[in-house]
Order: structure tokens, then sequence, then C-alpha cells
């Protein structure tokens, strides 16, 4: 057993010709609250679907507790119920209802029984305050809602981390809000968290860790003081900069 | 003797009435059978053609999905590339030839009708499912589910639905196409026809009622075929639970 949850090492990516991660190396320890930050491009939603093998890798490995996730005989499945994943464009399963989204994997995948799933699925939709809307389709709620309904989809499946995808970037400015604090409240519950995110504040407040990501590359990787006040790099420095005071950015002028 | 064409029709329809209801019955019977097998074939095809091939999948296995997919190809292609009406030649005759097969002619329809029209719906099917949205199967992944479930549960509810229309389309080109079967003796309306207008010499008098039943069974198809789509929309509306204007909501959405 390794001390790690995930373990990550010389992790490469391309897409043909175009190399998205260079040589990454990371660890998430348990109980640990990650915000991956850097531009667009820089790789940071490529990794985290590496993390869970929506994209493979081109190189290098990627362990669960000790175990290569790439290796025969390894329950991809299994796996992927344990490391859940909250997507920028939300992807409820549009042919059933809020309850049906939190109910068919644990199911389908966990095995169990339908009373006991619906009445996991209740309690957990209500925790993220969607429980007057079971009988919704998705097509039938808010941006805000959806969104919760899926951190509500991911955590029926009991997983040890949880991968947010830019998860407020394709919502309204009034809606990020309701989201932010439902991850907030995971945060406090302790469940390992790997965010990738364009909201500084929001990562200056959780996170336990926070990793800069540009170019491919692991810029920086400290903690969110260290990082918000006092970067060691000047890219970083640079990034911060651009996204904390937009309007001084001299490109804009 | 009937001498006007209207007396012919109305001399048709009483004397050979039951025998179009026979014809008529059989048409129906071979396009329903064949478009709900045919639509089965399809899906089972569509489903196997879209199992991803993984990178690190063994080589035998990667192999022997090659091959699965080059053979549901060739069956695609054949059976699209040639007529329906040579297409039960040489099954109805073949079969005889080849393997002593002694198919009825109407066990032989349901046949080629259904493998005919599986070849049809594969690709439409297929176009179903590669179009929903690629995010509503990485969601499904990534809380675990296999290809399997995935389609199940969660990809062909959606495709199905979609291709609904395409479905409909092809029962009623079905009902029309069974008319090729004659040339094998299924004795379908068409075929029922030819033998009560031979009996007469009367071939208009004839084919216009035959006329009228097609249409009046394709028309009543896409009728029925329009409600079922209509039902499948689901309802508009949903009930918020725990609200204060629907008491009985309380109960059901109550937290346990």
């Amino acid at each position: 057993m390794s001390e790690f949850i995930i373990s990550v090492n010389h992790l490469q990516k391309n897409f043909g010709e175009n190399q998205v991660l260079k040589d990454i190396d990371f660890y998430v320890k348990k109980g640990e609250i990650i915000s991956i930050i850097g531009s667009s491009g820089s790789g940071k939603s490529t990794l985290l679907r590496c993390i869970n093998l929506l994209e493979k890798p081109t190189s290098g490995t990627i362990s669960f507790h000790g175990k290569d996730i790439q290796s025969k005989g390894f329950s991809l499945s299994e796996y992927r119920s344990k490391v859940g994943m909250v997507f920028q464009t939300f992807n409820l399963f549009n042919n059933l209802t809020v309850l049906e989204n939190c109910v068919v994997g644990q199911m389908s995948v966990s095995k169990i029984d339908r009373k006991t799933a619906e009445e996991k699925a209740l309690r957990i939709l209500a925790s993220v305050g969607m429980a007057q809307y079971i009988d919704a389709k998705p097509k039938q709620i808010s941006g805000g809602q959806k969104q919760r309904v899926a951190i509500a989809r991911a955590l029926a499946m009991d997983p040890e981390v949880l991968l947010f995808d830019e998860p407020t970037s394709a919502l309204d400015p009034e809606m990020v809000g309701e989201v932010l604090n439902v991850i907030r409240d995971l945060a406090i519950s302790g469940l390992t968290m790997l965010i990738v995110t364009h909201e500084m504040n929001f990562a200056k407040d959780v996170s336990s860790r926070v990793i800069f990501m540009d170019d491919g590359v692991i810029v920086e990787d400290s903690s969110p003081e260290k990082i918000f006040s006092d970067p060691e790099n000047d890219r970083t420095r640079a990034f911060l900069k651009r996204i904390l005071n937009p309007e001084k950015d001299p490109g804009l002028q | 003797m009937p001498s006007t064409f209207l007396e012919w029709v109305r001399f048709f329809v009483n004397e050979y009435g039951l025998y179009f209801l026979q014809g008529a019955l059989t048409t129906l019977y071979i396009a329903l059978i064949g478009t709900i097998v045919g639509f089965l074939i399809g899906l089972a095809v569509a489903v196997v053609r879209t199992i991803p091939i993984e990178e690190n999948d063994s080589f035998g296995r990667k192999i022997f999905y090659k091959v699965v997919r080059w053979i549901l190809v060739a069956y695609i292609e054949i059976f699209r590339g040639t007529p329906m009406i040579v297409q039960s030649m040489v099954i109805y005759y073949g079969s005889a030839e080849l393997w002593g097969l002694d198919m009825s002619p109407i066990v032989a329809a349901l046949f080629i009708v259904s493998i005919n029209t599986g070849a049809y719906m594969a690709e439409i099917a297929r176009g179903g499912i590669i179009s929903i949205d690629k995010g509503q199967y990485e969601a499904a992944l990534s809380i675990g589910m296999n290809h399997w479930q995935t389609m199940e549960k969660i990809i062909l509810p959606q495709a199905i639905r979609n291709i609904l229309p395409s479905i409909g389309n092809e029962f009623v080109v079905n009902i029309k196409d069974t008319s090729v079967l004659n040339v094998i003796s299924v004795t379908e309306l068409f075929f029922m026809s030819k033998s009560a207008a031979g009996t007469y010499m009367r071939y208009f008098e004839v084919f216009f009622i035959t006329c009228v039943i097609y249409f009046v069974l394709t028309f009543s198809v896409t009728r029925i075929l329009l409600a079922v789509e209509k039902k499948l929309e689901g309802p508009e509306t949903y009930i918020i639970h725990g609200s204060q204007t629907v008491p009985e909501a309380v109960i059901k959405g109550e937290i346990r």
C-alpha cells in the first residue's frame, strides 16, 4: 500500500504532433484538496482526463493506491467509480430524471438494490439542495442545478477522490456561487479533491495545495498562501497578475 | 358480368374481399416482424461496431474486433447494395439447392425482409448512436459503467428516440416492398391481387383496390408512429416535491 491515493509518474500525452503534457509527476494524499490553475491550453483538463483514463496517456504511469491503472487485470470500472468526475458541461444523462441520474451507477456498477440506491441518492441530493427536483429531467433545470446534480451523481458512487474539470466555467455568474458552496461543503467533509478552476479566490480559500501548470508542465506546486502571495516562478507571477487584475493587462488596452 | 369500372370494383370487393384481407394481413405481418427483427439486428450490429478498440487491448482482441467489424460492414454493403427481389430469389432457391432447405415461402419472406431491413437499420442505429453527445458516454464511463451498460441505460434510449422517425420510414417501406416477395409465391397483397386480376383479366380495377389498401395500411402506420413518438417525449412538466401546492408530492419526495 502506498501512502498516496494517486501517483502520476512521467506522464506524457500527445495529440498528434502536439505535446500537451510533458513529463508530469505528482502525488495526491488522502484528504488533500488540490486546485490546478493555469491558462487555457496549459494541459490542466487533459491531466484530469488522463487520471480517470478518459484520455489514454502516451507514456508514463498513473497508480491508484500503488496499483498501475493501465496494467492488465486492473478493474477500470471499479477505479472509475472510486474516482468521480464532474464535467464543465455537466453531462447529466438526458434520458433520466434527477433521481435516476444518481441511481443508475449505483445499481449497474455497484450492484446495489433499487431501494437502497434511491435512499442514498435522495440523501445526497438533499445535501446539495436538489431533493425537490428528483422528478425533473436535466433539460428542465438550470445550469447551477445541473452541476449540483452532477456532483451528487459522482458522490453516489462513494468516491475516494473527486475530479472537477472547470465545474463553474459553463455557468452564468449568478449560479457560480451555489456550485462553489457545494464544493466547499465537500472540502470541509474531508473528501480528497482535484479541482481545475479559474476561480482564484475559491482556489485560495478551499485548497490545501495549489498547482500552477503552464505549457504542459507543472511550474509550481505549493500552498495557496505561498502561490498567491509570494510565487517563486516568474510565469506563475505573470499568470496571477494577468488573471487577478485583468483591467491592468496591457494586452487588453 | 359487371360492365363499368365501379361495377367491377364492387364485384371484386364482394367476391374477393376475404382474399384481399388475407393478403393485406400477410403483408402487414411480414412488414411488422421484418421491421422489428431488422431493428434488433441493426441495433446489435451498431452496438458491436461502436465498441471502442483500445490501444492497450491485446493483439488477439484487436484482430477479433477488426474481423467482426469487417464481416458486419460486408453484410451491410451486400444487403443494401442488391435489390430485395434478387435477394429473395437467391436465398429462397439457393437455400433449397445448396443445403436442401425446404423453407416455406412465408418463412423465407420473414427471413429476407428481416435481414434486409437489418442492414439499413444498422446504419440508421449507428447514426443515432454517434449523434448522442460524447459527454453522455464519458459521464457514464466516469462513474464506472462499461460499454454495454452505457449503451443499454444511457445511449440507446436516447438514440432510439432520435431514430424513431427513420424506423417508421423503414416500416412503411417494408409494407410496400413486401410486394416483391410475390416472386417466391408469398401470398401477400400483391400476389393475391395478381391472381384475382388474372382470373378475370381485370388488372386496372383490382390494382386500384390494392392501391387503396396499401395506402390505408401505410397511412395508419405513420399516424400510429407519430402518436408513439409524442408519447415518448415524456411529460413537459414535473412535480416539485415538498411544494406547498402539491401536498401529496411531499410523501414521495420525503427525505428518508
